[in-house]
């Protein structure tokens, strides 16, 4: 099946591993992806907070142009704030009129216009387990992921708000584990799945965001889980990345990789790690890698010295 | 809510530019919304209390205190308040109205969020690397987390882009964006 793919800015930096392994699975499982053409930033939690009128009509820019493309109708997004932001601005034009003809006016200056309802904007993993489906699924895994105690990790966005047909459930979400299980992993208890990894607040007060990803990371250990398994960029970023910072914040030793689900279904699929992204973690994966029994063919560590390297010198850096 | 003339512009003000937010009316007191709010110990005033400053119209009081900027948009509140009241969406409002009195007290939540769409407005992007060199620098640096170290390990890993990207039609964006902000919220 089509869908139009909005990747968002997440996709193409930080997250690229995501990027990466979704469009490494898309094949496998059926799926086309048609990039949207020239689409620009979703605002992230940042735009609405300073203008909204703005904020609308910078996500009503991209679905004007998604919906224009005209070979599909629905709208894939594999970053919560970029789902929740498109999602949010096609359904409230859709329930508010006035709100409808004000992001259309400001559309006309760029010579767009978009009706709401034109597009359904979807989230990667609804697409995935609705449309595919977990038997279907079940049935390409070549590799299970047998033994591995997986912590699925849904975070905010994607089970709230309610906007329109909800997706999951908004305080227990299933469908995440269900997946896990369908590519043979072990779901363990994760009370904690849609609850805030913190954010942008990593960058604006880091004692308030520690103490979220603190639990998370704390729950996820308190089960013995091998990864914590995401669906958000920034999910992925602050378990990630922080981590280190988190241990010394706390004194806790925790070494929890956290993996993106396209990353999990791909290995299940037998693809190897490194055309998934994996190995671009801050906590290295490579533990609960052997577990599956894929000896972890991680990128090599930066030695600074690379007799083949064709890219331009970086500053500093002798020839030869 | 008891409202009263003196106090009721503050109030209609924050209803009318939050969509659905004639709900804040209807608000109980019941406190759910802190309870579920994850930043809600680290905020001057849960957003209950802030409810009823609104209908006081402590006006001042509300837009000076760090309770909106500490939301984290994760919609708990959001699904759990049983008179179906917008909160993430009213705690925007009183973001873009602090900004616009220039009443915050702390400026970095704003800084991030103003330098943050500061790049999407340029580029049509957001842009990490700029972002957070700009913000880290400019807010006491030491403070924070050391982003040295960070940023190379980013970069190794090949998960930081190094010149930010600008989009086609970046005309077009500020035609349309600049439209907009001369609109009314709603």
């Amino acid at each position: 099946m089509r869908y139009g793919y909005y990747p968002g800015c997440s996709l193409s930096g930080l997250a690229r591993p995501y990027d990466m392994s979704t469009k490494a699975i898309a094949e496998p499982l059926g799926i086309q992806l048609e990039e949207v053409e020239d689409w620009n930033c979703c605002g992230a939690t940042e735009y609405f907070a300073v203008n909204k009128m703005a904020a609308y009509a910078l996500v009503g820019r991209n679905l004007a142009n998604a919906a224009q493309q005209k070979s599909f109708t629905d709208l894939v997004a594999p970053c919560s704030a970029c789902y929740v932001n498109l999602r949010k601005t096609d359904h409230n034009m859709g329930k508010y009129p006035k709100l409808a003809q004000k992001v259309n006016k400001a559309l006309e200056a760029g010579d767009l216009s978009y009706d709401p309802g034109t597009l359904q904007v979807r989230h990667l993993i609804d697409i995935i387990v609705n449309d595919i489906g977990y038997d279907a699924i079940r049935e390409k895994v070549k590799e299970p992921l047998k033994g591995l105690r997986i912590a699925p990790y849904y975070g905010c966005l994607i089970v709230r708000p309610e906007l329109g047909e909800p997706l999951d459930d908004p305080e227990y979400p299933m469908s995440l584990d269900l997946l896990m299980e369908a590519l043979g992993a072990q779901v363990v208890d994760f009370p904690l799945k849609a609850h805030c990894c913190g954010g942008h607040m990593t960058q604006i007060s880091s004692d308030t965001a520690y103490e979220l990803i603190r639990r998370l990371l704390h729950n996820a250990a308190e089960y013995d889980a091998d990864a914590i398994v995401t669906l958000c960029p920034i999910c992925q970023l602050n378990l990630d990345a922080y981590q280190s910072n988190i241990n010394r914040h706390f004194g806790t030793d925790f070494k929890i990789p956290i993996l993106f689900f396209t990353q999990m279904i791909g290995l299940a699929l037998g693809m190897p790690p490194k055309s998934l992204g994996i190995g671009k973690e801050f906590v290295s994966a490579a533990a609960m890698l052997r577990k599956i029994g894929t000896e972890p063919e991680l990128e090599a560590a930066p030695t600074g010295k690379k007799q083949d390297d064709k890219s331009l010198p970086m500053p500093g850096k002798r020839e030869g | 809510m008891n409202v009263t003339k003196s106090n009721h512009t503050f109030l209609m003000q924050v209803m009318d530019a939050t969509l659905g937010g004639e709900a804040l009316l209807t608000c109980l007191q019941c406190g759910s919304c802190g309870g579920s709010c994850p930043s809600g110990p680290d905020m001057e005033h849960t957003p209950r209390r802030i409810f009823a400053m609104i209908g006081a119209g402590m006006r001042d009081e509300v837009l000076k205190s760090n309770t909106p900027w500490y939301c984290v948009s994760c919609y708990y509140c959001t699904v759990r308040c049983p008179k179906e009241i917008p909160i993430t969406d009213i705690m925007y409002t009183l973001k873009q109205m602090a900004i616009e009195a220039k009443l915050y007290d702390d400026r970095d939540a704003p800084d991030f969020s103003q330098s943050f769409i500061g790049f999407v407005e340029n580029y049509g992007r957001s842009y990490e690397v700029g972002l957070a060199t700009r913000f880290h620098l400019t807010h006491s640096p030491l403070k924070k987390f050391d982003y040295a170290p960070f940023a190379l390990t980013m970069l190794t890993k090949d998960r930081l882009q190094l010149r930010p990207e600008r989009i086609k039609g970046i005309g077009q964006l500020r035609a349309i964006l600049n439209k907009a902000k001369t609109m009314e919220d709603m």
